[in-house]
């Protein structure tokens, strides 16, 4: 079993051209599944009424916000160590999936917000740190923008992408370690989750469809970097030709 | 969960906006990502069969 075989840009191509699709299935299908239960099944909440259903995408949004930061920095940090042209690309094919879900999770906070804090916005530890990671990935795609060189902007954003990490704890952390105005967590690896069943079951569904979709997203634009990036190769062309 | 019409499940408990605000901006925003990955893939092999595989970085 050659471990590296999918590790070059040309054997990996058709392997995600292949994943892509069953993921993004799996991804409606279980968005679909997360959604009834998030407004079919799951009771009105007591103190929060039916404000607190934003639940179902901001927390999926939150925690896929930071996996895919931690996702990015790995293959950024792979790339840089092994200077392997493929990581570089998943590198990037991650990011805008993660700012997409950065934002998702800043929005529909402050959506939520409103009506039960009474605000859109406050400098508190989770929500400063969280807007901060929307920063870091704004500023990943600018600096790999900037540069020309597809491996130099992909070693220049993998130093940016690895120091940006710390960043990570700080907003899993903040709710406990400030203590400030949002709540902690209701789900922990540590504890027990402090919440209805059915509120939970449509929250976790949620969350690995949320997973499914990064997966699928990801692959797909890693599929059109390899062909904007290995245009001169020969397999390429193949490709082009075969898909015309 | 039972609604009752569907005047009810829109009002959401009177946090329509909110509710539907999160979703709608969720849902159209990963619309948006996908159709910008399809136009992106097009867009890339537009390019290879207009310069064939004319010389790139490696």
């Amino acid at each position: 079993m050659n471990w590296f075989k999918y590790s070059s840009p040309q054997t990996f191509f058709p392997l995600a051209g292949k994943l892509a699709p069953w993921f993004g299935v799996l991804a409606a299908i279980t968005c679909a599944a997360g959604l009834y239960l998030g407004f079919f099944v799951a009771p009105t909440d007591a103190q929060q009424g039916d404000a607190y259903r934003i639940i179902f995408i901001h927390v999926p949004a939150a925690w896929m916000s930071m996996f895919l930061y931690l996702v990015m920095a790995f293959w950024a940090g792979l790339g840089l160590a092994f200077n392997t042209r493929l990581s570089g690309m998943m590198a990037s094919a991650v990011a805008p999936t993660g700012a997409l879900f950065t934002f998702l999770a800043l929005w529909t906070g402050s959506l939520w917000g409103k009506p039960t804090w009474g605000t859109w916005w406050v400098w508190d530890a989770r929500l400063t740190s969280e807007l901060i990671l929307l920063f870091l990935y704004f500023g990943f795609m600018a600096l790999q923008a900037a540069i020309d060189d597809p491996r130099r902007a992909d070693k220049a954003g993998a130093v940016l992408a690895l120091v940006g990490v710390v960043n990570i704890p700080i907003i899993y952390f903040s709710v406990k370690w400030w203590n400030t105005l949002h709540q902690g967590a209701s789900v922990s690896l540590t504890k027990a989750p402090t919440m209805a069943a059915t509120m939970l079951t449509g929250m976790a569904v949620m969350a690995f469809g949320f997973w499914f979709y990064s997966i699928a997203a990801a692959l797909t634009r890693a599929r059109c970097i390899m062909l904007e990036r290995e245009r001169a190769s020969e397999w390429v062309g193949d490709y082009a030709r075969r898909s015309a | 969960m039972n609604w009752g019409s569907l005047d009810n499940f829109l009002a959401m408990g009177g946090y329509a906006f909110y509710v539907w605000g999160s979703y709608l901006v969720a849902f159209g925003l990963v619309s948006a990502e996908i159709v910008l990955l399809a136009l992106r893939k097009r867009s890339a092999l537009a390019r290879l069969r207009l310069h064939g595989t004319a010389e790139g970085d490696r």
